[in-house]
């Protein structure tokens, strides 16, 4: 490794969106693309996905995610990628300056341009302020994925799943792979998010789906013995298990950008971005799951990829500037936008589409306006934590848009 | 480790070590840690007696983790003259044990023409306990000192001596240094009963007898229950006080400088807002009286209630994520003051009712339970150089929690990074494993390394840690099984 080679680009986080952004920089000919990842090995959250289906988009066919992570470092690898493993980067600094750690003690590195790809992990126990016994054996699904897919550990035998969100299918499987057999799935909402598959698997599992159901207890002293949870006609209900495991609530790993200079959006919990994926600081772009909650593999394989190409033109001076034309704001019923503000649209590059995210099922009309004008709307159902994309192309007099007048995304119920 | 029923009804027969003590501590709380260490100091042959399998498992487990100055003890109170000096002495050997120290200072705030009226008697009172740097500050100036502080404050008296330690490594280097000059820990060993015969105690463990001349009890939420059972009678009763406390992420910490204490009542000393000595916000705790020693579960409705008092305090504490909630236990008595009483015929002493000041106090009722015992003329030969703990990459990285000095992750050769949130090493994690206070347990660990304990809470590194940790816990079961 020549130490001395300036990094051109340098990737924070081996997942899915990290790797593809750098094997797409090298295949546009960036020279020294570097991925910085703090665990022991690369490939992100899929390295303890033991279950499919990963690889569609990417490679034609169906993974498990533990193969898939293992082909995309393969990729990355072969075009050239360096991947420094066991470090972690500490600071991001102005200017694209970051402080890493490793083994031999911290350092400082630079890079014409950053890519910050930390993807998402799921909400704690302690953040969703469940009540109850400080014990043992309340995990979320990704903790008990690394337990059960990396190191063979079990534990629990009989837990509760909490939360029907797609990832309560991983728990399920992973589970099954263990043989640890779940009593019961408990939704809060009156309906399962993940309808398929969930719905589908957990009777032929035969673990009882509690619909409209809460944890509002967890009991135990040393380790979890039972649960309660309230159905929303009041009744209280106590489940034997000694396990919880918690599913979704998904939320960016963004604490770099949090204690460092970058701007957040609070909707988001991710670093605020442009149609190009570029943070506040323009020398930082963002990719992947850090940039909502939340999406699959193949889509943050896809962002990392595109964005790689934006940064690329960046290097080559070929991008406009991080002049804000306007800023795109959600309010009533509408949970998140990305990106969250648009910089130029006269070229034809940069994201297509606006993400949008929703807390729960609601039927009516999504409404973007400027300047107290309408500029889009359709009739539509939305759903809990499903995608609803809407083209920029379709947005009216986009390229007329009042400049420093935000444009106003809601959703009225009808 | 828990105590089986059969354990428990069957004290095992035997000795646990042959000699005789001259002090037996019961109770590893951060009380029993400074006894422990003061006692050895002065030159007496000390055990201390933990029932759990790692120390500091009680009341000590859980707190605000403020070294308190005593200024608004009650004037003449023995709290007031421990809470003195065991800040005094606290920061005469923090660095040679290691500990850190952050003296950020306290604001004690007004919200209302109530409490600002009220500031003049804290001020006079702080004065009277001998913290003379006491004093009243504007409106204005509390604004330009806590630029986030919500704009309704209206006034308050800083007391600049306040500091924030680490509730954990402090006690641990008191038993690690009491340990080094010769005190013995015996973990998991509950007493359960005990016979007197004028001069020597032989009490009943779950682990078999342990025989001592002197007992002090540092028992903490069962003070009362150990005096009953072994002498037959208590002179307090122990109430639990539950305190409730809510986490903000490390992103939240540079929103208040210094400590924000409210006006207190008699009852308590309201809810802090303050950072931690790991560089979080701590908003707690409630207090809330209940009957069990044990339960120190949460509650979402006052978690919420929790955060929206820091929010109205701190309004930008809107966006901030949270990294944890827990409560902890204070023991309580029916009295204000601690209790602490010595029963010469009985060669038994009782340290108990530490209620919300024991980290503080610690050294303090130390000293003041050694002069009490010295005073009845009880004698021995002290030591003269006494020995510092042993260094570890652990008790090194206690010196550097104060935010911007270096940790162990920041030195060659760390291993590699396992908790990425706390930033805890490998070679840390080791070392709380092994030496003279392992952890046994997962919880015992975290007190020591804080793995686990930042913000994903383990989402990312807690299979890891169980590997490493597994792989000792299993080692020190099998030895144990062979001893047996
Ligand atoms: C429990 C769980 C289960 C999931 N299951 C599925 C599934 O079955 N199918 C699916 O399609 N999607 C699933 N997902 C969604 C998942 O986020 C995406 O599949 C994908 O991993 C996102 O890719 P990413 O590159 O954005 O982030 P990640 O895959 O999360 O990769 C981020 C990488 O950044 C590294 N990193 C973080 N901080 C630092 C730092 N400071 N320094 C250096 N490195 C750092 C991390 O170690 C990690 O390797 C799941 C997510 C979770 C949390
Ligand atoms: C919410 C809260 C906030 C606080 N904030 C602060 C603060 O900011 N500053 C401050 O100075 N103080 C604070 N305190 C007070 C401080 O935490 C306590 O005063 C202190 O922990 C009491 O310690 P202890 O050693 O007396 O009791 P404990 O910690 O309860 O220790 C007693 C030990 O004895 C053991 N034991 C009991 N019975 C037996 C037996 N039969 N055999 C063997 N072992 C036994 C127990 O397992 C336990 O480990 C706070 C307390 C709480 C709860």
């Amino acid at each position: 490794m020549n130490k001395a080679q300036q990094i051109d680009v340098a990737i924070i986080g081996a997942g899915p969106a990290g790797l593809s952004a750098s094997i797409e920089l090298k295949r546009l000919g960036i020279k020294r693309v570097v991925v910085l990842e703090r665990e022991n090995e690369a490939g992100g959250i899929p390295r303890h996905c033991g279950d499919f289906p990963f690889g569609m988009r990417e490679y034609g066919r169906v993974l498990t995610g533990t193969k898939y992570a293992k082909k995309l470092v393969k990729s990355a690898k072969n075009a050239g990628v360096e991947i420094w493993l066991s470090t972690s980067v500490v600071e991001m600094r102005r200017g694209g300056h970051l402080l890493l750690v490793t083994n031999e003690g911290t350092k400082e590195i630079s890079a014409s341009r950053i890519i910050y790809a930390c993807g998402v992990r799921e909400k704690t126990r302690s953040a969703r302020l469940i009540s109850g016994d400080r014990v043992q054996g309340v995990l979320n699904t990704g903790a008990l994925q690394q337990m059960v897919y990396l190191r063979n550990q079990k534990p629990f035998e009989n837990p509760v799943i909490i939360g029907s969100e797609l990832v309560a299918f991983s728990a399920i499987r992973t589970c099954s792979h263990a043989k640890i057999k779940p009593v019961a799935i408990i939704e809060e909402a009156d309906k399962v998010i993940a309808r398929w598959p969930v719905e589908l698997y957990a009777p032929l599992m035969q673990i009882p789906l509690h619909r409209s159901s809460k944890l509002i207890k967890i009991i135990g002293s040393n380790k979890v013995s039972a649960v309660e949870i309230k159905k929303s006609n009041g009744q209280i209900k106590t489940i034997k298990c000694d396990g919880v495991i918690l599913c979704g609530h998904f939320i960016p790993e963004s604490s770099l950008a949090r204690l460092g200079h970058l701007e957040i959006d609070p909707a988001t919990n991710g670093p605020i971005i442009d149609q190009f994926g570029r943070c506040s600081d323009p020398v930082y772009y963002a990719a992947g799951n850090i940039l909502r909650p939340v999406e699959t593999a193949g889509w943050c394989w896809n962002e990392g990829k595109q964005i790689a190409n934006w940064v690329a033109l960046d290097l080559a001076s070929k991008l406009q500037s991080r002049h804000i034309l306007t800023k795109i704001e959600v309010s009533k019923n509408v949970k998140l936008a990305v990106p969250q503000c648009l910089t130029g649209i006269k070229e034809n590059i940069g994201m297509s589409h606006i993400q949008l995210r929703f807390d729960r099922l609601m039927k009516g009309k999504l409404i973007l306006s400027n300047d107290d004008e309408v500029i889009y709307s359709r009739n539509l159902s939305v759903f809990p934590q499903r995608r609803i994309l809407i083209s920029l192309s379709d947005i009216k007099d986009l390229a007329t848009i009042k400049e420093n007048s935000p444009i106003k995304v809601e959703f009225i119920e009808a | 480790m828990t105590i089986s029923q059969q354990q428990f009804d069957n004290p095992k027969q035997g000795e646990l070590a042959s000699d005789v003590f001259d002090i037996a501590v019961i109770g590893a709380g951060v009380v029993g840690c400074a006894v422990a260490r003061r006692f050895t100091l002065e030159g007496a042959k000390v055990a201390i007696i933990e029932k759990a399998s790692d120390i500091l498992d009680g009341a000590s487990k859980a707190n605000s983790a403020i070294l308190h100055t005593g200024f608004d003890a009650p004037i003449n109170s023995i709290e007031l003259a421990c809470v003195k000096d065991g800040y005094l002495e606290y920061t005469k050997i923090h660095k040679q044990l290691g500990l850190p120290l952050e003296k950020i200072g306290a604001y004690v705030v007004a919200w209302n023409e109530d409490e600002l009226a009220a500031l003049d008697d804290i001020k006079a009172k702080a004065h009277q306990n001998g913290i003379k740097n006491a004093r009243i500050i504007s409106a204005k100036l509390l604004a330009q000192k806590e630029p986030h502080l919500a704009k309704n404050a209206l006034g308050a008296v800083f007391i600049p001596d306040e500091a924030i330690i680490d509730p954990w490594s402090a006690p641990y280097a008191y038993l690690h240094q009491a340990i080094e000059n010769g005190a013995q820990i015996f973990l998991s060993c509950q007493v359960i009963s005990g016979d007197f015969d004028k001069d020597i105690w032989q009490l009943k463990t779950t682990l078999g007898t342990i025989k001592t001349r002197y007992v002090i009890n540092c028992a903490g939420l069962y003070g009362d229950r150990l005096n009953k059972v072994l002498l037959g009678h208590s002179s307090f009763n122990i109430t639990p006080r539950k305190g409730q406390f809510v986490i903000f992420d490390k992103a939240a910490s540079n929103l208040a400088n210094s400590i924000i204490l409210p006006v207190p009542t008699p009852r308590t000393k309201g809810l802090v807002v303050c950072k931690t000595i790991f560089g979080n916000l701590l908003v707690g705790p409630t207090a809330e009286d209940q009957s069990s020693r044990s339960n120190s579960s949460t509650d979402e409705a006052t978690l919420k209630g929790l955060i929206k008092a820091g929010i109205a305090k701190i309004p930008s504490l809107k966006d901030m994520p949270i990294t944890a909630t827990y409560a902890g236990l204070r023991p309580a008595t029916q009295y204000k003051d601690y209790q602490i009483e010595i029963e010469p015929k009985n060669n038994w002493i009782s340290v108990g009712g530490i209620r919300s000041t024991g980290l503080s106090g610690a050294l303090g009722i130390a000293k003041y339970v050694y002069k009490k015992y010295s005073s009845l003329g009880q004698k021995h030969d002290k030591i003269n150089r006494p020995k510092l703990p042993k260094p570890t990459p652990l008790l090194a990285q206690n010196s550097k929690r104060a935010q911007n000095s270096k940790r162990d992750w920041q030195e060659k050769d760390h291993g590699e990074i396992i908790c990425h949130c706390e930033m805890v090493s490998k070679r840390e994690i080791l070392a709380a494993l092994t030496g003279a206070l392992k952890a046994n347990s997962m919880a015992g660990l975290k007190r020591q390394t804080r793995a686990t304990m930042g913000r994903c809470q383990g989402f990312y590194c807690s299979s890891h840690v169980t590997e490493i940790a597994d792989s000792y816990f299993n080692k020190s079961k099998k030895q144990k099984l062979k001893n047996e």
